[in-house]
């Protein structure tokens, strides 16, 4: 019996089904609270999206992004990254996920200090085990395509913030991961810088395919995806997509 | 991660911390410095002891005159003549001692040549010297027939004779003892110290027949010193003392009740008590010294706690790039380890130094052995596994989330 699927179904890279994320706290008697900060959030984003996740301070776009980077997880509701259920991965599974499957790039860089760009940019290749030479012969290979070869023995604080986040972003590209997370990636850049920064991610996005998801309270940044997501109160208030190309809904 | 690159980034978390990576390296030197230096201490103490015991001469007696009470055990009281000659020879005659050696004491001024040289003279009979163990350098003891007719022949102890002689033979020289000339038979070889720390080899041994009568004297005839007897075996030592203190006590016509004008004591159980007191003093030593290891881990694991808080971030990133629980956990084991073992290694090499130093200064017989040295560098790895295990776990339970969040 032939399938019915239509062709251009594509296998969703991240589904979220009815998610909660709740922190309990304790209040000034001691007693724990539960906040809500994630409401019965329900997500398909597929390979090759380009997503800008938008929304006031407070309304869960970090934590959020953590779920989906499998470093922290949902009080209820699934997640499933290349269909595989994030709840039923062991923290060595999880670990080699965020290795190989997904790159960070954050606001405040999270380099690895008093090491050199080029140590930070293999550090992931070491954890996959590949040897120190071979993952340093790599990293300047990436380092170049970021322009910073010249930089390549630079210590984190000795580089300026656009700098630093370009080694970030070749950090997270050299295990050649399909998803990049980016939490406000231009949140401490200049315009200029960060256009630049823009510019490289649509480029992994449009030549290379690399699903992007990335936070941001900047409309022109938001600018440079194809789907954008609304956060209010842990709520998605809205999601639309312009990519007619990958249209699903 | 493979193991190379772990040890790496230990290797440079350490780096980047000298001064802290110093400081607790300190209290890991010291303390494994410390072990080695009273584990060998208390080996030098244990070995001297060995020696002193072997050089004595095995299952023997010394009988000395006065009763436990009075006099206690103790060569100084010269003043009880209640022990004599005939005694000695007596018990010879029990069926569970093999010999006996009647010996009286005093000191005396000897020359030869040129030289002068004042000690002490010890009139004996020819058993003692294999009573005590005693081995010839050169030449020979005097004999029965020496004895008998009191002849003015004289053994040398190795110091006496290094004294008078040099590096001349004194075997047939002739020597002058309180100004009476003696013929030189033989030279004893170096036993060093006795067990009570007396210096045994500066002496000279003339037959007792011939002391008695022209050197030390007596107002009492025949009395002596002391005696030393020899069991005929380490089995029947219990039987031997019963059977002397008997026979004593008869010869002295000591009724029922009434106290012994002697005292019997029995040396090997003497060796026995200071083996162990050895023992014990350098178990002692080595518990005292394991106190400072202690706190040496502690303090590293001290260190290695506000490490990890310190890191909480680092720890954050290298999760969120891909370190599972066990590449933490070993790179902060490893910086634990590392710590330890180097701070092991300077700690052996000071220790021995020390222990050099010590037997220098103090004139201390230390003994250093692989198997310390060994067993040191082992309990610091393993207080370095220990007190490393707790922070590396505490970093490696870390949620990625909450790491990478700490401020
Ligand atoms: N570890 C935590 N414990 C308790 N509350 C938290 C924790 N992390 C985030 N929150 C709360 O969750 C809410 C959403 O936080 P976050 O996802 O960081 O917001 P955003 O990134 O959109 O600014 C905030 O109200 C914040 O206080
Ligand atoms: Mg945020």
């Amino acid at each position: 019996m032939p399938s019915i699927q239509p062709h251009h179904v594509i296998n969703p890279l991240i589904k979220i089904e009815n998610l909660c994320k709740s922190y309990s706290l304790e209040d000034a008697n001691g007693r724990t609270i539960m906040n809500q900060v994630l409401f019965n959030i329900n997500l398909t984003i597929n390979q090759g999206e380009f997503v800008a996740i938008m929304g006031q301070s407070g309304s869960g776009k970090s934590t959020l992004m953590n779920i989906l980077g499998c470093l922290d997880t949902p009080t209820s509701g699934s997640y499933w990254l290349s269909e595989k259920n994030a709840a039923a991965l062991s923290g060595d599974e999880l670990a080699r996920i965020r290795n190989r499957s997904i790159g960070f790039v954050f606001q405040g860089f999270n380099l690895l200090k008093r090491m050199t760009a080029l140590d930070n940019v293999a550090a992931p290749l070491l954890y996959a085990g590949v040897s120190r030479s071979n993952s340093r012969r790599q990293a300047l290979e990436f380092l170049r395509r970021t322009g910073l070869e010249n930089f390549a023995l630079h210590q984190p604080n000795q580089l300026s913030g656009g700098q630093q986040q370009r080694v970030a972003i070749s950090r997270a590209l050299i295990n050649q991961p399909a998803l990049i997370l980016a939490d406000e990636p231009t949140g401490n850049l200049d315009s200029q810088t960060s256009r630049e920064i823009m510019s490289l991610f649509a480029q992994l996005n449009r030549d290379q395919g690399i699903t992007i998801v990335l936070v941001t309270h900047e409309d022109t940044i938001a600018a440079y995806a194809k789907r954008l997501i609304r956060l209010k109160d842990g709520h998605v208030i809205y999601d639309k997509n312009n990519d007619r190309s990958l249209r699903t809904q | 991660m493979n193991l190379f690159s772990i040890i790496g980034e230990a290797l440079r978390a350490l780096r980047q911390n000298r001064l802290r990576t110093g400081l607790t390296m300190l209290g890991m030197i010291i303390g494994v410095a410390a072990v080695v230096l009273m584990l060998s201490i208390g080996q030098g103490a244990q070995t001297k002891i060995n020696q002193s015991i072997a050089a004595m001469g095995s299952h023997l007696f010394i009988v000395v005159p006065g009763a436990t009470s009075s006099g206690g055990f103790s060569f100084g009281s010269g003043t009880i003549k209640t022990l004599t000659i005939n005694d000695a020879h007596a018990i010879a005659e029990l069926p569970s001692i093999g010999a006996t050696a009647p010996v009286i004491t005093g000191t005396a001024q000897l020359n030869y040549a040129a030289k002068n040289w004042s000690t002490i003279i010890t009139g004996t009979t020819p058993d003692y010297f294999a009573v005590g163990s005693w081995k010839m350098e050169s030449g020979t003891t005097f004999s029965e027939s020496d004895l008998r007719s009191a002849a003015r022949v004289v053994v040398l102890g190795s110091i006496t004779a290094k004294n008078l002689f040099n590096d001349e033979d004194p075997v047939g020289k002739t020597i002058r003892i309180t100004n009476r000339p003696f013929l030189v038979v033989g030279v004893l070889m170096a036993k060093g110290q006795s067990l009570t720390g007396r210096d045994q080899d500066d002496n000279v041994f003339i037959p007792i027949t011939t002391s008695e009568r022209q050197i030390t004297g007596s107002q009492f005839p025949g009395s002596i010193r002391y005696m030393l007897a020899q069991g005929n075996s380490a089995d029947d030592m219990d039987i031997a003392e019963i059977e002397m203190v008997q026979l004593l006590r008869q010869r002295h016509r000591i009724s029922a009740g009434k106290e012994n004008d002697f005292t019997v004591r029995n040396l090997t159980a003497i060796a026995d008590v200071a083996t162990s007191a050895a023992k014990v003093m350098s178990m002692v030593l080595g518990a005292i010294a394991s106190v400072s290891l202690l706190v040496g881990g502690i303090g590293i694991m001290n260190i290695m706690l506000v490490s990890v808080t310190e890191r909480t971030r680092e720890i954050g990133i290298r999760m969120a790039i891909g370190a599972n629980q066990r590449a933490i956990l070993t790179q902060f084991l490893l910086e634990a380890m590392m710590i330890c073992s180097m701070g092991g290694l300077i700690g052996v090499v000071l220790g021995i130094g020390g222990a050099w130093l010590v037997s220098q200064v103090a004139d201390m017989l230390i003994v250093v052995t692989l198997g310390m040295i060994g067993l040191a560098f082992l309990f610091a790895s393993a207080v370095g596994i220990f007190f490393g295990f707790y922070p590396a776990k505490k970093a490696a339970s870390l949620k990625p989330v909450d790491a990478l969040r700490y401020e």
